[in-house]
């Protein structure tokens, strides 16, 4: 078992006010569990279930992290909380429930991406800690933990999935791109700015 | 008898507290310990050298600032319909493979829009130093116009081969830059051992104290002025607007403007039209219309 599941990721431009929790499980066994929480607001579960399979990098993720903390800063969320729209984030069209389905967890899910951010606010310091969520997570994911590095979450990448869910197919120049890393670089910048354009 | 009130004299504004007001950070920036260096600055905005993200991921960010003079409600929309016009095209040439910098995230609101950051340096530099050494090295030469077929020319040749394809390759995809001059296109330098296949922004630090050569992809910046659109008068405008800065900044490699003139043309069906229409404008200058 890895030391330390839940990791804590410092973001530029991102107040102090706010800490960022990222874990991955891979082969996940009560997925529908999980999903169950968050479609009964189980206020516990106070968590993005990302599909691991729609993640292609840390940095990836943390863009959509990054535009939900904003969202939420800026009083412009879209969703009921800072973590759904975290899921929504990574998608790059306005279908809300659409975005829940295709990039959050779902009962055949095997490998899951959590995100937690801890807000503290003036006079009301955030009541949690990076342990509690740790030990919390422990308790409720049956998976295995495994570091939420660029390695790891390579592994589980869908990529045909990711490029029907942001029309990157059919594109002449990217098929012409031999070297697979250089593709897959060129895949991930679409992705990022396709998922930043959305809802302008 | 009410006597009236004794009216306040009237106090001229207080200066203001700080020169820093002048030029506010945008919020993401003031709420972070990162640093921003301030790149350039235009009249309608600001483009700063930040991180995004993680510490090691550069990107450039640009804030347009709210116009004091200008309502608010026209303000705001004005700062809005620019970034996001600003950003619908770069994620357009992206799609299209015109090599831009990645969009990395749009605040509208707070007017910022934030890309990769490009590493290496713009093409206006490149090339004046390429002519700084080849007056070193001939100093017969120095005031003469570079010919093609000069020894020691090829790089530079090549380079401008590059420029001609990737404005060709930008107007292919529909855009027209409205600024096209070479402190807009970046010369970024090829990854190691490759010679294709660009760098995605991050762990590039700048390398000043290394050799600089006139290799490298050619990364077009700036698209503030940018349109959508197929007009060929548009097209023949921005090359003509290239060439007057080929013209201006570097009087000595303008005779090599033919060799951009040529790419375009191999990598634009609809080329010759536009060149024509080149010959037009060149006529009469970048205004069609005299009036105004």
């Amino acid at each position: 078992m890895a030391a330390a599941a839940v990791e804590t990721v410092a973001l530029e431009h991102l107040p102090a006010t706010h800490t960022v929790l990222l874990a991955l499980y891979r082969n996940v066994a009560n997925a529908s569990f999980l999903q169950e929480q968050l479609l009964s607001r189980n206020a516990d579960f106070e968590y993005a279930f990302v599909d691991a399979s729609t993640v292609v990098s840390r940095f990836q993720l943390l863009s959509a992290v990054y535009k939900a903390v904003s969202a939420e800063m800026a009083g412009a969320m879209r969703t009921p909380n800072v973590h759904s729209e975290m899921v929504v984030s990574l998608s790059s069209n306005n279908n809300i429930s659409e975005a829940y389905r295709r990039y959050g967890v779902q009962p055949a899910t095997k490998d899951v991406v959590v995100v937690k951010v801890l807000i503290s606010r003036e006079g009301s310091p955030s009541s949690l800690t990076p342990e509690d969520v740790e030990k919390h997570l422990e308790t409720h994911v049956q998976g295995d933990s495994v570091a939420c590095s660029d390695e790891e979450l390579a592994k589980v990448t869908d990529w045909p999935k990711l490029r029907k869910y942001h029309k990157l197919n059919g594109l002449p120049w990217i098929e012409a791109i031999k070297d697979e890393e250089a593709k897959k670089k060129e895949l991930e910048m679409l992705i990022v700015s396709a998922m930043a354009m959305r809802g302008t | 008898m009410a006597t009236p009130e004794p009216v306040a004299a009237i106090q001229p504004p207080p200066p203001p507290a700080d020169a820093t007001h002048e030029f506010p950070l945008p919020p993401i920036l003031q709420r972070s310990a990162s640093t921003a260096e301030l790149i350039t600055q235009g009249a309608e905005g600001r483009l700063y050298r930040t991180t995004w993200l993680a510490p090691d991921r550069f990107c450039a960010l640009k804030h347009r600032p709210s116009k004091p003079y200008r309502h608010p409600t026209l303000d705001a929309r004005l700062t809005r319909h620019r970034i996001l016009s600003e950003a619908r095209i770069l994620q357009k040439c992206r799609r299209e493979g015109v090599a831009v910098p990645a969009l990395y995230g749009i605040d509208e609101s707070q007017g910022v829009l934030s890309m990769e950051w490009v590493p290496g340096r713009p093409v206006r530099v490149e090339v004046n130093e390429y002519l700084q050494r080849r007056s070193g090295k001939y100093p017969g030469r120095a005031r003469d116009s570079v010919a093609r077929d000069e020894e020691g020319a090829a790089p530079l040749v090549g380079l401008m081969r590059r420029v001609g394809e990737a404005v060709g390759k930008l107007h292919k995809a529909g855009i027209v830059h409205g600024d096209l001059t070479t402190s807009n296109m970046m010369v970024r330098p090829w990854e190691r051992n490759k010679k294709t296949g660009p760098i995605n922004g991050s762990h590039q630090e700048d390398d000043d104290d290394t050799e600089h050569s006139l290799e490298g992809e050619i990364v077009v910046i700036d698209f503030g002025l940018a349109s959508q659109g197929s007009a060929d008068e548009d097209r023949a405008v921005d090359l003509y607007v290239l060439e007057r800065a080929f013209g201006s900044t570097h009087p000595r490699a303008e005779s090599l403007f033919p060799v951009v003139l040529e790419a375009y043309k191999d990598t634009f069906k609809a080329a010759s039209v536009v060149l024509k229409k080149l010959e037009d404008v060149r006529m009469r200058g970048r205004k069609r219309s005299m009036l105004g």
